[in-house]
């Protein structure tokens, strides 16, 4: 096991990482911790006091709301060229109410571009997966392919994944692939380098634990690494997925098709600013829904602390 | 008697961002088959050094360790570990955690109903039996403590190491679980090495209590032999005048011959 004295060199933030024992005070302090408080649910509570809760709750999300769509009437007023919130609203009905018409490959409902917009995520996020998951245990685990892999990736890294898109172009000689291997690129780093923190910080007792009891690598590998590596990969991968909802609307304004990038831009040289507007609004929408998705695995796959 | 452990003339030296530190130096210890030893010092003299050195996870810079006549070249399921803040793993429950260790040293000789079988019998010794299926952070620090011990007697190991088990406890469960381990120690006639830096908990468990001089380079100052009738009880042993030599003996050695220096 050599994991324990492995350095990292990728990783910007590791303050606690270090492969010493922990101290015996530190020890006393976390196993001592004091249990979380518990919120005993309170019958006696009032009924003006749960709704004086809810107006709390949901009062200011409101303001907020209507004071954008208050300054969005505002400038829709002054400019001819802005839709106001009300014909935008009317736009957006008429566009729901058939989401998935489909009239040629150039003219297809807003549910269709969305969807092949989550397809092209979906297959540049899975093999990203499937490269940057082992790709960070090897370089997590092998102090010597972590040094030969860092600096590259500390310069591949901060591209932007669209620079790549032209390489894509020229190796898979189609719009569609070439974006689905930007959204490839842009996954992948997260997903490598919270992989390999997550293998570099598997807490040193419970590799002590597989030492004394002389685990065999399998074991090692499922009992023990898999499990607390998860959470890390899972960050990676939520961290990825929000990337990769941004790049694919860039990717798609430049190489066309079916994805709701291009149709922002179709719409755009109808000049339909309405629809841009709603296309706004629907890619923040899909990427709060995928990000809570994530959160949601996240959460089912953390252990309590202990 | 028969060492089963024997540390010779070993020391233990740190590297560090200032040099080298050297932890030991001189170590010479023998362990006898089925004896209770407690490694006593002050905070920082070196005892999980000793107790990790004997377990494997590290090895001295100089001096012979051996066990049972052979070299000690790194950990081994004959020499189990209670870790002091007990290392379960949170994704496995608490039968899980035991049964990993079970598996692993019996699994070439015995089928899955026997090794289940032991599994249950190590969580029932330590009357954890009602928590088989609870995870780690469902049950208290003592239960887990509780847990981190069946997984180490369910091994059979030759040796018990135990760094500071009861340390982060309250009163109460550290009496409670000293009571349980005497019982299990009674039961299994285990070897045993602790290492404790509560007075009292080294004399009503052990059979020697060696106690260790400040760091840095510290070694063995003097070892103490209790000569108590097993099992113990602890409010009997309140009025026992050996009991209470013992005692003044520990704690004149902690607290005048190593004094520690205004920390
Ligand atoms: N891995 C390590 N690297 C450097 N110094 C260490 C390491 N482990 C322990 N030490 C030092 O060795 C001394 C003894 O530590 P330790 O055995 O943990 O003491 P304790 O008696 O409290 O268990 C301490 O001064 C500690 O700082
Ligand atoms: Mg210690």
């Amino acid at each position: 096991m050599t994991t324990a004295t492995l350095t990292s060199g990728l990783m910007a933030v590791r303050p606690e990482a270090d492969a010493t024992p922990v101290k015996e005070t530190d020890m006393a302090a976390t196993s001592a911790a004091t249990p979380a408080l518990v919120s005993t649910p309170d019958n006696s509570v009032s009924f003006g006091e749960h709704f004086s809760n809810f107006i709390r709750a949901v009062l200011p999300p409101l303001i907020g709301f209507a004071l954008v769509i208050g300054l969005w009437a505002l400038v829709a007023m002054k400019s001819a060229d802005f839709p106001s919130p009300a014909k935008t609203l009317d736009a957006a009905v008429v566009l729901f109410s058939d989401p998935f018409y489909q009239n040629g490959p150039n003219d297809q409902g807003i549910g269709w571009n969305i969807l092949s917009s989550l397809k092209r995520v979906a297959i540049g996020f899975g093999f990203a997966a499937l490269v940057g998951i082992p790709m960070g245990f090897i370089i997590g685990r092998f102090a010597f392919m972590n040094s030969m892999l860092e600096p590259i990736i500390s310069i591949l890294r901060p591209v932007s994944p669209l620079a790549w898109l032209p390489i894509g172009l020229m190796v898979f000689k189609a719009a569609d692939p070439a974006s689905t291997w930007t959204i490839f690129i842009c996954s992948i780093w997260p997903m490598i380098l919270n992989t390999a923190q997550g293998v570099q910080r598997v807490p040193q007792d419970y590799l002590n634990v597989a030492r004394v009891l002389n685990l065999s690598e399998f074991r090692i590998i499922t009992k023990i690494l898999f499990p607390s590596v998860l959470p890390y990969m899972l960050t990676g991968i939520r961290l990825s997925i929000g990337t990769a909802w941004l790049v694919i609307v860039a990717a798609e304004m430049l190489t066309g098709g079916v994805g709701i990038g291009f149709w922002v831009w179709d719409e755009w040289n109808n000049l339909k600013v309405e629809h841009i507007l709603i296309a706004i609004f629907v890619i923040g929408i899909v990427g709060l829904l995928l990000e809570y998705l994530l959160l949601l695995i996240a959460r089912r796959f953390s252990y309590g602390t202990n | 008697m028969n060492a089963i452990v024997k540390v010779e003339n070993v020391g233990m030296a740190f590297e560090t961002k200032k040099g080298s530190f050297v932890a030991l130096k001189d170590v010479n210890l023998q362990i006898r088959t089925g004896e209770v030893v407690s490694l006593i010092g002050h905070s920082g003299c070196g005892k999980s050094t000793l107790l990790n050195l004997i377990a494997g996870l590290t090895l001295p810079t100089s001096g012979v360790m051996l066990c049972n006549g052979r070299e000690i070249a790194g950990p081994g399921p004959e020499r189990a570990v209670v870790f002091q803040n007990h290392s379960l793993l949170p994704w496995l429950n608490c039968f899980e955690n035991v049964y990993l260790a079970v598996e692993r040293v019996f699994s070439a000789k015995e089928g899955k109903e026997a090794l289940r079988a032991r599994t249950h019998a190590a969580l029932e010794m330590v009357h954890m039996g009602h928590a088989a299926q609870k995870l780690p952070h469902e049950i208290s620090g003592g239960m887990k403590q509780r847990i981190g011990i069946a997984r180490a007697f369910a091994m059979e190991p030759k040796i018990l190491l135990m760094d500071e088990p009861f340390g982060a406890l309250d009163a109460l469960t550290r009496a409670a679980l000293q009571d349980e381990l005497i019982g299990v120690m009674e039961k299994t006639g285990a070897t045993v090495v602790m290492v404790t830096h509560d007075v009292d908990e080294a004399v009503l468990l052990s059979d020697r209590v060696v106690m260790m001089t400040n760091g840095p380079a510290a070694t063995i100052g003097e070892i103490l032999e209790v000569k108590l009738e097993k099992p113990r009880n602890r409010l009997q042993l309140a009025h026992d005048p050996h009991f209470a030599e013992c005692r003044a003996a520990i704690l004149e050695f902690l607290y005048q011959k190593q004094m520690k220096k205004a920390a």
